[in-house]
């Protein structure tokens, strides 16, 4: 009996170990508005460890990251994205780190924004 | 008491007045659950405005109003941003829309007909259909005349074929790939540009400089890659026809079809005809050969885009024929006579290769690639009476995979090549006339690619090569982008190259002339020459600006190819022309600054300035490259209409050349030392009636500009002075053709 609760024990905890993906396909929004923004949303994506793989989408706003689990999670990607200034749905960006965007990058700002669609 | 009333009422009356109108609402999710409490944190602001506020908890706000604000903007990251007008403060109920579910955007910004590259760590130019249509005429070695990076001469006054150079060299020492197999070399060096035709080509990436590991060691000075039509992009049907004045007429046809879901195939047939004989220059000999070529490609393409697999298979079938001559040579009678001089040279080749290629489907970054490519090619040919044969069969193969170490900012490629090449020579020319030998290598290659996903990125490759002929040998090549700041790139470049010289197949013109040949042994492996090698170091900056709004870009190049051995082609002797292993110096150096400014919408310029001084230790002393001119200068402006509703537009273009003066080789005093420096003018102006039809015209050479004497002893080919390789411009006067597109998609 107490072999069989070990058994359980190990599968269950096992079990939960390969939950967890070496590459995992996560994405998620991130507010933004331009290739300047692109280029810093994927670098600090990057640079968080645990991310091999970053790609933000300009017209969707969509980042899509591999990462393996074992290393990091999308909670800890959103926070370092926000802490550079982006937005995700689940962490505002700080103010200090919004205020330092490149004006271009002002995705709050209404007219940032209809200009860089105008350009599309 | 009645005060107090009174003040009260006032102090009401006043407060109603100045209290400012608030505009309250709830913002929810419209795909949100049923019990939806709403959004949390929507922005909210009035259009034009710093007034502004966010949602609570609940999803309600509540924002200043003033009958002047009207348009409410609400939004939230990740969903649509909405406007709503509004007119009262009528509290609002507002579902925003998720922005995934948003359809695509479409982009529609233009893209330039060639690109210099902001991104890639090497040094390249991509030239896409649009510029190749720039200059219609008509296979891959007419493609570059409207770039300057590279070179287009000619190579004899006979056959008129163009030669491309790059960084002050010829192409054998290019790298030439057709969809990354090697492609023109051997055998195929000298005619192989024009044995492309140009509707097939897609794209052309030229990269300067030392280039990738991963495509084999024999890159000196740069390579061009071309990328031919796709059955699943290129048109349904599509017909190109093409005739000029100098009498050639080409004609191309392409057909593609999807078989199934996953399998599409395309058949390209060409056809190329020269019939006219013209000798406008009086010299009894013909301007232009007579020409013939049939060229039949059919691919087939598998995409499995689920399973990320994508695999091409080609075939090609070639045949082609060229006469030149003097005018009356009937190569049925005269063949072989010691009294008309004619020459003919006839081409087949087969090809066929096979591309695998699986991207891992939940791993954007890893990919494998699979090549093999067979080639038969087999040129007959005489000039005069001297006979030159080759067979050149060719095997190639390579595998490649790609991934990355920790994130896609290192990325790394591996992979192994194999290359069998079989050669049979006869060479009428020499003694012991029989040049038969087999190459072979087996390689592996590592490249690792640094980039910080900002402004700096490495690669740094290195092959390692077991060659039958060439020995074991390793081939580094490192590759540097750094971005100071802004749109500045600066690129450096550092690599090593090695390749067996093909002397009389790169050479062949040389037989159309009285000088006898001669190859001074050194003991090496392929035709008693030892392999040539040299060392490439680049650097270069490409800057981005805006002129009075207008884009526009600068780029400054400098290369240096560094030979530490080389099969030195002297023909400094006018009755000679010998091959000899490199004793000394032999240094190529190139300075090219490049502008690209765009004027108004759709009106582009091109500038570019080149200096070249290229010289090595010949026998007889050190001398600068024969036929190389110093300086060249290029123009080319192009303007397009405005595309009208029906797709209809009018195309214009004009590329100017300057050609400085270049040193002649010694004639005994039948040419001056240097060539006079000359221009060249060519223009095009299509006209595109929608998108299935347009048609074009064009001008060659328009200021008619000809070399005076292109044949050395023309009046006695069989004497000692016969020569037709010292050709320094077009022996052709102007041209002018015109030519239809139809396409059906």
């Amino acid at each position: 009996m107490k072999n069989i609760f070990l058994l359980v024990a190990v599968l269950l905890l096992s079990t939960s170990v390969f939950a967890q993906k070496k590459n995992a396909k996560v994405s998620f929004e991130v507010d933004g508005v331009c290739m300047m923004c692109k280029k810093r949303i994927e670098k600090a994506a990057l640079k968080t460890k645990g991310v091999k793989f970053a790609q933000w989408d300009v017209n969707t706003h969509k980042l899509s990251l591999i990462i393996d689990e074992h290393k990091t999670n999308t909670e800890t990607v959103k926070k370092t994205i926000a802490s550079i200034g982006h937005d995700t749905k689940d962490f505002k960006a700080p103010k200090e780190a919004y205020d330092n965007l490149h004006e271009c990058c002002k995705y709050r700002d209404e007219e940032v924004q209809e200009d860089h669609k105008k350009k599309n | 008491m009645k005060r107090f009333f009174i003040v009260s009422i006032f102090l009401l009356i006043s407060s109603s007045l100045f209290a400012q109108k608030e505009l309250k609402g709830v913002i929810k999710d419209k795909n949100g659950p049923k019990d939806n409490l709403g959004v949390y944190g929507a922005n909210i602001h009035w259009l034009n405005t710093e007034v502004g506020t966010t949602t609570n908890k609940k999803g309600m706000f509540s924002i200043p109003y003033k009958k002047e604000y009207r348009k409410l903007i609400i939004s939230f990251v990740g969903y649509k941003i909405d406007t709503i007008i509004v007119n009262s403060t009528k509290p609002i109920n507002h579902y925003l829309t998720e922005s995934n579910t948003l359809e695509e955007v479409a982009i529609t910004a233009k893209k330039d007909a060639t690109q210099r590259s902001y991104l890639q760590t090497q040094n390249l130019v991509t030239i896409n259909s649009e510029e190749l249509l720039k200059a219609a005429c008509c296979n891959l070695s007419e493609s570059f005349e409207t770039n300057p990076s590279i070179d287009v001469n000619f190579s004899d006054a006979l056959t008129g074929t163009k030669q491309i150079q790059m960084l002050g060299l010829t192409s054998p020492y290019l790298l030439i790939t057709q969809e990354n197999i090697p492609s023109i070399r051997g055998a195929a060096q000298a005619f192989g540009l024009t044995f492309t035709p140009g509707t097939w080509v897609e794209s052309i990436q030229i990269t300067k400089g030392a280039g990738s590991v991963i495509n084999g060691f024999e890159s000196i000075s740069g390579q061009i890659n071309t990328e031919l039509v796709k059955p699943s992009t290129n048109h349904k049907f599509y017909l190109n026809a093409y005739g000029a004045m100098g009498g050639r007429f080409e004609l191309n046809t392409h057909f593609n079809q999807k078989v199934s879901e996953k399998w599409q195939t395309g058949l390209y047939v060409h056809g190329n005809y020269r019939g006219e004989k013209f000798d406008k220059n009086s010299d009894n000999f013909l301007d232009n050969p007579l020409a013939e070529q049939i060229n039949v490609m059919n691919r087939w393409q598998y995409t499995d885009a689920e399973k990320g697999w994508v695999s091409f298979i080609n075939f090609r079938y070639l045949d082609d024929s060229k006469q030149v001559g003097e005018v009356d040579f009937n190569p049925k009678e005269d063949r072989g006579s010691n009294t008309v001089w004619g020459s003919e040279i006839k081409t087949k080749r087969f090809d066929t290769s096979v591309k695998v290629g699986y991207v891992f489907p939940d791993l954007p970054f890893q990919n494998m690639g699979f090549q093999a490519a067979y080639s038969n090619h087999e040129q007959d040919s005489y000039f005069g009476l001297r006979e030159y044969n080759i067979k050149h069969q060719s095997f190639y193969s390579n595998f490649m995979f790609s991934s990355i170490i920790g994130d896609t900012r290192n990325k790394f490629k591996t992979g192994a090549s194999f290359t069998y090449d079989k050669y049979d020579e006869f060479v009428s020319a020499v003694m012991n006339s029989n040049f038969d030998r087999n190459e072979n290598s087996i390689g592996a290659f590592f490249e690792y690619a640094y980039d910080n996903a900002d402004n700096l990125s490495v690669t740094a490759g290195l092959r390692l090569d077991y060659h039958n002929l060439l020995g074991t040998f390793v081939t580094p090549r490192l590759h540097m982008r750094y971005v100071p700041l802004g749109r500045g790139v600066l690129r450096v470049s550092v690599g090593r190259g090695k390749r067996s010289a093909n002397i009389f197949a790169e050479n062949q013109q040389f037989f159309a002339s009285s000088r006898t040949v001669t190859i001074e042994n050194s003991g090496g492996n392929i035709y008693g020459l030892d392999p040539e090698v040299a060392w490439n170091y680049g650097v270069s900056f490409l800057q981005g600006y805006k002129l009075f709004g207008r884009k526009g870009d600068v780029t400054f190049d400098f290369y240096q190819t560094n030979f530490s051995n080389q099969v030195v082609v002297d023909w400094e002797n006018p009755q000679e022309i010998s091959f000899y292993n490199l004793e000394g110096k032999s240094i190529a150096n190139s300075f090219q600054v490049e502008v690209n400014q765009n004027i108004i919408p759709y009106f582009n310029t091109r500038f570019s300035y080149k200096f070249y001084d290229v010289s090595t230790d010949y026998k007889s002393g050190n001398l600068a490259k024969a036929l190389q001119a110093k300086h060249r200068f290029f123009a080319n402006v192009s303007y397009e209409t405005k595309t009208e509703d029906n797709d209809a537009s009018w195309k214009f273009d004009v590329t100017y050349n300057w050609i400085g003066e270049q040193r002649l080789p010694d004639t005994n005093n039948q040419l001056p030392i240097y060539s006079d420096s000359y221009n060249l003018l060519n223009t095009q102006i299509t006209k595109v009636f929608s998108k299935k039809f347009e048609v074009y015209a064009g001008a060659e050479n328009i200021t008619n500009y000809k070399q005076k004497n292109p044949i050395l002893g023309s009046d006695n080919p069989f004497g000692a002075n016969f020569d037709t390789t010292i050709i320094y411009a077009p022996v052709f006067g102007s041209n002018f053709y015109t030519g239809l597109r139809f396409k059906i998609d």
